[in-house]
């Protein structure tokens, strides 16, 4: 396509990534760069049905005039991202100049909360996003041997993780892990200990939570390797069979090659996706557990303080996150690019 | 104590005048009348008598919405405000008065509030802010049944606590006699600012929104929320209200302290066992040291500042007809209401038995939010016995302090 036509016909497009993606993250920069006025406060009384105290109240006026003459906030360039929510880089100093041996170290990391949920959300993509892309071929393979009859009935029940709202299902299987639940009692029996309990070590929470997220992400998986499947060259196949190739020989040298563009492709939605991971969290009332970067986020704009530069900042934390795991695909598909240039 | 006990109390006569005065269409010829509240039933029936008013000139709408607070700021900075009134609490007119959304209502309650107690009036620097109607804390729910068969006496104190939970799980009554709302976010941030309450001590500096819990009252604090965790369901951490109450219902727990605007729910005929209910009873909330160790709330109602004189005075008055006399005794048992004339039924003992212990308030401080969040993050890892109480402390004044800087009360 000539570098014209294709200019006028990705316009549309990125004039809607322009206004939908990229000015909203330009406003989440900008919001990350600045802090609210310092508030202007006084001491009054303050009376209620218990009682009368003398406390000390943000003085409005002021504090609005304040905001008209700078109404994006206080500058402070990046010391939101280097506070002790976020970066942290400050205490991370201390830390290493007094720590007691590397462990120590990562656990004063550990307990920092932007490190904690940095923490979980690495570990559950790194864990979830294989075992998604393992589960999910098994499935579709599966799937694929079947009598055509039953498939559709196969299909559909395979694909109700995915179809269930995350919230929901992670609610369902919560409730069903709960000491008194039908997996949660069942667990209990198996390991022959009655105060056995998912939800109370962090560890367990954590292997649940994974659990959760293979569960509910391997329909997506096998979907798209289903559809690949049904276009493996039956000819190959076939000679390969005469060859005296097995089926694991077959999926091995045929298939898996034919499939390889699917995984990458599977693997990269997945990273993104599971980076993001927030409503298994909410769903197993998960919390104290696990934390993970969206989750900081929610919690900045709904908890009693609405913290909207830190929210930002994570926000834009995240993203950096994200780019930095998208990083070797991206580079390979530029060298690809220079190539056919 | 005594306002509040009088209001509980005490009879009046004065609405009841005007109540006939407002009996056609509560008076109000033209407006709009738009509220937004938190969803429980107590609300429900205040909205609904505000909602008698609605119709002829009067254009009513309400929204009941569990999440009012997350929404409530953007929707009253709007001019004009999608809403003329938010029915508040303690914590949530402080978030609405930090921006000045809020507008001061004397000469309203002096035009048409005549039946309302001056406890009901929330006054800030002297002017009117909200009206009061409903109050609201946690307190003991005790089996009575249990502690009878354990021998053992209703605690007035947490270590009564312990000792009567050591006892019930000794006689082997219960694996896990106690039972609280710990979960982390909310309400383990309010566990520990009710713990730290008992102490008696204020937990920020004088005249100044510096922290001041990093000491021995805050280690006090800390120490007795983890000794009462050896009694609890080792899923503690995942408990809310909703939790905690399935689970007293279930039979599965002999002490809490829970809201008292739960004591309803748990005596219904609804998901309880007879012995269950005929078994529980309530009492004030136990002490640390000579306070109880909880925060008193109040409901009450607000207007906004973003709305015409007009539709102020029409939703005044619409909310007026919400929060009777008859409203309250209709629903003896849906709250503690603070209305004149209203008398306070079986199940609103506990939290009047615990304002009248001396019981604090829940601060109404521009910046206690950022201590509630800080609280109920950071003091996760001490429970689960990772981390030691003096760190634990530091970490929320560290998480404290930088919340409160991002949102200007910190230099």
């Amino acid at each position: 396509m000539p570098h014209r036509a294709f200019f006028w016909f990705i316009l549309p497009s990125a004039l809607a990534m322009l206004l939908f993606i990229a000015l909203p993250i330009a406003s989440v920069i900008l919001q990350s760069v600045h802090i609210e006025h310092p508030k202007v406060m006084t001491e009054v009384e303050t009376c209620g049905p218990f009682n009368c105290t003398t406390e000390l109240r943000v003085d409005t006026e002021a504090t609005a005039e304040l905001r008209k003459a700078q109404p994006l906030g206080k500058f402070i360039g990046l010391e939101t991202y280097l506070n002790r929510n976020h970066l942290a880089f400050d205490v991370l100093k201390v830390q290493w100049q007094e720590r007691d041996g590397f462990f120590s170290f990562v656990r004063g990391l550990y307990n920092l909360p932007f490190y904690k949920a940095l923490t979980f959300t690495v570990a559950y993509t790194f864990i979830v996003t294989p075992l998604v892309i393992l589960l999910g071929f098994c499935i579709a393979v599966a799937v694929n041997a079947i009598p055509k009859i039953l498939r559709g009935s196969v299909i559909f029940v395979s694909l109700l993780p995915m179809i269930v709202t995350p919230l929901i299902g992670s609610l369902v299987l919560f409730w069903m892990v709960d000491a008194n639940g039908v997996l949660g009692s069942a667990i209990q029996r198996l390991f022959d200990d009655p105060n056995l309990s998912l939800k109370a070590s962090p560890f367990l929470t954590w292997i649940m939570l994974f659990v959760y997220g293979v569960w509910h992400s391997a329909p997506f998986a096998f979907v798209v390797f289903y559809a690949g499947l049904q276009t493996v060259p039956q000819d190959t196949l076939e000679s390969a069979m005469i060859d005296g190739a097995s089926r694991w020989e077959r999926i091995r040298y045929v298939v898996l090659p034919h499939l390889a563009p699917l995984v990458t492709f599977v693997a990269l939605i997945q990273l993104m996706d599971n980076f993001r991971v927030f409503e298994p969290i909410v769903g197993f009332n998960a919390s104290a557990s696990a934390t993970s970067l969206s989750w900081i986020i929610f919690n900045d704009l709904f908890g009693q303080q609405q913290l909207f530069g830190s929210a930002a900042a994570t926000s834009m934390l995240t993203i950096l996150g994200v780019c930095i795991l998208l990083m070797p695909v991206l580079v390979r598909t530029w060298r690809q690019y220079k190539v056919v240039q | 104590m005594t306002v509040f006990k009088k209001s509980l109390l005490a009879g009046s006569l004065l609405l009841a005048t005007l109540g006939t005065a407002q009996a056609d269409g509560c008076g109000i010829e033209k407006g709009t009348v738009s509220i937004l509240a938190n969803d429980f039933p107590a609300l429900h029936a205040v909205v609904s008598g505000a909602e008698a008013c609605g119709g002829g000139g009067v254009e009513f709408s309400k929204n009941h919405n569990k999440d009012h607070k997350d929404i409530m700021v953007a929707a009253l900075t709007s001019d004009p405000s999608e809403y003329t009134s938010v029915v508040v609490a303690n914590s949530t007119l402080v978030t609405l008065m930090n921006d000045g959304l809020v507008r001061p209502m004397d000469d309203l309650v002096e035009k048409h509030g005549g039946s309302l107690a001056k406890n009901q009036l929330i006054t800030v620097d002297g002017k009117v802010m909200a009206v009061a109607f409903m109050a609201n804390a946690q307190h003991l729910f005790y089996r009575s049944d249990i502690l009878e068969e354990a021998g053992v006496e209703v605690p007035e104190t947490y270590d009564d606590v312990l000792a009567a939970a050591k006892a019930i799980k000794d006689k082997g009554l219960m694996d896990y006699p106690y039972i609280g709302t710990f979960k982390s976010g909310w309400n383990l941030g309010e566990e520990f600012v009710n713990m730290f309450m008992g102490t008696g001590a204020d937990m920020f500096k004088p005249g100044a929104a510096e922290l001041d819990i990093n000491n021995d009252n805050g280690v006090k604090t800390l120490e007795m929320l983890k000794s009462l965790t050896e009694y609890m369901n080792p899923d503690y951490l995942t408990f809310d209200s909703n939790a905690v109450q399935a689970e007293w219902e279930a039979g599965n727990a002999a002490l809490t302290n829970l809201w008292g605007s739960r004591a309803g729910a748990v005596l219904d005929d609804e998901g309880s066992t007879a012995e269950v209910v005929a078994g529980t009873a309530f009492a004030s909330a136990p002490k640390l040291g000579d306070t109880p160790a909880t925060t008193l709330w109040w409901d009450g109602f607000s207007i906004a500042a973003n709305t015409s004189d007009e539709d102020a005075e029409a939703t005044f008055i619409a909310m007026m007809n919400g929060i009777t006399t008859e409203m309250a005794n209709a629903n003896p048992d849906e709250a503690v209401w603070l209305i004149e004339g209203y008398t306070p039924g079986e199940k609103a003992i506990g939290v009047a038995a615990t304002a009248q212990a001396g019981a604090k308030p829940y601060p109404m401080l521009p910046y206690i939010g950022a201590l509630h969040t800080a609280a109920g993050a950071e003091i996760v890892e001490f429970l689960q016995g990772s981390e030691d109480a003096a760190t634990a402390l530091a970490d929320m004044e560290a998480a404290y302090n930088a919340a409160a800087k991002e949102a200007g009360f910190l230099k």
